[in-house]
């Protein structure tokens, strides 16, 4: 599985992606916001996060017109996986390769802690390997994770099966976190192949940081 | 040519921020208030040399960069 790991000016979180996923198994090449082109063989593009462009006009809206992100559009309409973390879900939004946007968080807190979340469906080429209903808790770093999309575009999602997380507490009961629309954590694009989600799984890798659900989350994402 | 941007979020879209400074109002004793919304403003200086082609450039700029159709919307000004 050969991974390209994009990084922008302000992004923050590539060095620890490369890290998680190398773990996880994957051949992982760095590539800046500069090219123009994704490398040849690649399998998976995966957009972390950070503070592109230092967040301004809104989070991603710089980033999106990037050379890169021409390439990564193309990549996405021939059918190439595309994963978002945090920023990169945000970037994502704003690119139009996922549906919706995100505001500030309801309670104008910057969120930074462990969180757990729910698989609510693996009927995709990125959570196959988890259980409907399975917990992972992994960090949550972020001040603009409050998803939202308009009531029809909500119910397009629930039943095209593009929420893939949902918040949760420790039991598995929905949980508000940030004023996300349904709690929503992660969600796939109508195709299958654009993945975004909020929370870090690359910074639960390790036992010693306190959770490993994130090493979980990405093998299963690299197997596809 | 001065085009300036007003953008919101939509009605109907919870603007915490303002909601925020609404209640800060209302604790230092302001009455009445009954709402705050905070947008921001983009001020273009564009080099167009009539108002009607300022301001289509502007509304491109703002649909295609400036504005997030899905939660913002926006006003528009042109100065002569």
């Amino acid at each position: 599985m050969r991974v390209a790991v994009l990084h922008f000016l302000g992004t923050n979180c590539e060095r620890d992606t490369h890290y998680a996923l190398q773990k996880a198994g994957a051949k992982v090449q760095m590539l800046a916001h500069t090219e123009a082109q994704l490398p040849q063989k690649c399998d998976l593009v995966v957009i972390p996060g950070g503070f592109s462009y230092g967040d301004y006009l809104r989070c991603g809206a710089i980033a999106r017109v990037a050379p890169i992100m021409e390439a990564v559009s193309r990549f996405a309409d021939q059918g190439g996986r595309v994963l978002g973390i945090c920023n990169g879900f945000q970037i994502l939004l704003e690119a139009g390769l996922l549906p919706g946007a995100m505001r500030r968080n309801a309670n104008l807190h910057f969120i930074s802690r462990y969180q757990p979340m729910r698989v609510v469906s693996n009927d995709n080429r990125f959570l196959g390997k988890l259980d409907e209903g399975q917990i992972l808790t992994v960090p949550l770093a972020h001040a603009e994770g409050n998803y939202y999309i308009d009531e029809p575009g909500y119910k397009a999602l629930q039943q095209n099966n593009q929420i893939l997380l949902t918040y949760c507490d420790a039991t598995g009961a929905p949980m508000g976190v940030n004023g996300a629309v349904g709690d929503i954590a992660g969600i796939r694009n109508e195709a299958g192949n654009v993945f975004g989600l909020m929370p870090h799984p690359e910074r639960a890798v390790d036992a010693i940081t306190g959770s490993t659900d994130g090493l979980t989350l990405l093998k299963s994402v690299l197997e596809g | 040519m001065k085009v300036t941007l007003n953008v919101f979020l939509k009605e109907g879209i919870l603007d915490p921020q303002g909601k925020a400074t609404a209640h800060a109002l209302e604790v230092m004793g302001f009455e009445g208030v009954n709402g705050v919304r905070i947008g921001k403003q983009i001020v273009l200086d564009l080099a167009c040399s009539d108002e009607v082609s300022a301001r289509a450039e502007a509304e491109k700029m703002a649909s295609d960069l400036l504005v997030n159709g899905v939660i913002e919307e926006y006003t528009i000004e042109v100065a002569a």
